[in-house]
């Protein structure tokens, strides 16, 4: 047999048998499973992209996050300034009153005790008056007969004395 | 490597055990039937007697019309006036006598052992790939990826169509890739079939070169019928010179061109598998040639013929796939270039 002459039988066979072989696979095979085939690839892209998407928003949301992390952060200290603040202008307004309370409560103590002290001195005055005149009565009643006399002479004595005590 | 050594003892024995001296082995008869068509399908020879598979002889006569039989028939000899003949002209083929005693050969279209082999694997192509197929309508394959055979199979389909389907043609290769698709498939079963050395496998298919031819026209077909307008432009009217187109050199080398394509496209194929057939047998038949050198000649020889029949078996499966490849892409270009500017 010849190699290099193709023999008829064998050219009709195979041209039969391959348009059989084309036709069913090009029907029923090839399509089904490329197609199918296709059709995976375009979703796997399609959730590779979704995929990155939710990639995308999760890093977007991650900012956000910080971003407002940090805006609470500054409000935070932005607050406890103010508290600071605020807690120092009580403290030194209180300590004022205080103080101001105080000096209030020691002025009227000074004037009560001024006071009473006056009026001790008024009280001791006349108990001394009473007690010089009778010291003085008792001492003149012998010497001066003239009780008007007496009685002149003894009050411009007990004004001597008691002026220079007296302060201003 | 103690596996290899016992392999190689066992091979050994063997081939001691083999008678040797047997009768002086036909080279030409020996390749040729081997990488040749014939009317049976010859398995093996026990004790001188053929194991084969009778196939049906289909003729039809101008005399005498169609006759159907079986080829076991022509072993006999004549059969209802048809016998295979020894002439030169006509060696091996089946012929009857005319009127005036010459040799007439009818019109063959006989199940010769090449399309009984071209049956088997193209019922087996189809069944494979209808069964990969059938998965894809059984599972939703937007949701999983097949596993075993058909993940093979789909691995090889889609590694055909990005690499080369795609690649080559460019935007319309949907229309061309079933076709691209169950031409890789036919080419690398047949392929890997002719390797294995037993029925059903061992017939040399692609390497003869009607099976090749057929190939070769259906990529022809499929370049020359759907080229567009730049395509056949290119051909009758190129951009050259004007005077190369008056006498229209161009265009008899562009047309010329035309059939070069499959032309080489149907020799690479048929040579290739043929003269890797031819080496196969060539190294497997060292070990019958050695038979009358003596024991120690042949066991060597045998040991050296089979390291090299290994190698040579590994080295045809790489050429099986690498074959079915090149001419898949090679028809994917010719076909890109008939659709270039679309």
């Amino acid at each position: 047999m010849s190699l290099v002459t193709p023999d008829f039988g064998l050219l009709f066979w195979m041209t039969l048998i391959f348009a059989i072989v084309f036709f069913v696979l090009a029907k029923w095979g090839f399509p089904a499973i490329t197609g199918m085939v296709d059709k995976r690839s375009e979703r796997i892209n399609e959730s590779i992209e979704k995929a990155r998407e939710a990639e995308k928003m999760l890093s977007e949301m991650a900012e956000r996050q910080a971003a407002m992390l940090e805006e609470t952060r500054a409000e935070q200290g932005r607050i406890l300034r103010e508290a600071a603040q605020a807690r120092d202008a009580i403290v030194t307004q209180a300590k004022q009153q205080a103080q101001d309370e105080a000096a209030k409560i020691l002025d009227h103590t000074r004037t009560q005790i001024a006071a009473e002290k006056e009026a001790a001195l008024q009280d001791i005055r006349c108990e001394v008056a009473a007690l010089s005149v009778d010291v003085a009565e008792k001492i003149l009643r012998d010497k001066l007969s003239d009780s008007k006399t007496q009685m002149d002479l003894v009050t411009r004595m007990v004004d001597e004395i008691t002026k220079p005590a007296k302060p201003s | 490597m103690r596996r290899i050594k016992l392999i190689l003892a066992v091979l050994f024995m063997a081939l001691a055990s083999a008678p040797l001296g047997a009768e002086e082995l036909d080279m030409n008869e020996y390749l040729f039937g081997h990488v040749g068509d014939s009317y049976e399908w010859h398995i093996t020879t026990v004790k001188g007697h053929p194991v084969s598979i009778p196939l049906p002889v289909i003729v039809r006569s101008k005399t005498s019309g169609w006759h159907v039989f079986s080829s076991r028939h022509l072993e006999e000899g004549i059969h209802e006036g048809f016998y295979i003949s020894s002439s030169e002209k006509n060696s091996g083929k089946i012929v009857e006598r005319g009127p005036s005693g010459e040799e007439i050969r009818p019109l063959d279209l006989s199940i010769t052992k090449n399309v009984a082999g071209l049956m088997f694997n193209s019922a087996l192509l189809v069944l494979l790939v209808l069964l990969t197929a059938r998965w894809y309508k059984k599972h939703d394959a937007r949701e999983e990826a097949p596993k075993g055979f058909a993940g093979v199979m789909e691995m090889m389909i889609t590694m055909v169509e990005d690499d080369i389907i795609k690649e080559c043609i460019g935007k319309e290769y949907k229309r061309y890739s079933p076709y691209l698709l169950t031409a890789f498939f036919f080419i690398f079963i047949n392929n890997l079939m002719g390797i294995v050395p037993f029925f059903p496998g061992g017939a040399n298919i692609t390497g003869n070169i009607a099976v090749t031819f057929v190939l070769a026209m259906c990529t022809f077909l499929a370049v020359n019928l759907f080229g567009n307008k730049h395509y056949y432009k290119d051909i009758f009217w190129p951009d050259v010179p004007l005077f190369l187109k008056v006498i229209p050199l161009m265009p008899l080398i562009e047309i010329i061109g035309l059939f070069t394509k499959p032309f080489s496209l149907m020799i690479r194929l048929f040579a290739n598998i043929l003269a890797g057939h031819v080496m196969l047998l060539g190294v497997v038949a060292v070990v019958f040639l050695t038979a009358k050198l003596g024991f120690a000649m042949n066991a060597g020889l045998s040991a050296i013929s089979v390291l090299f029949g290994v190698f040579l078996d590994i080295l045809e499966l790489l050429v099986a796939f690498l074959q079915a490849y090149v001419f898949t892409m090679l028809s994917a270009v010719f076909i890109g270039l008939s659709r270039q500017g679309d």
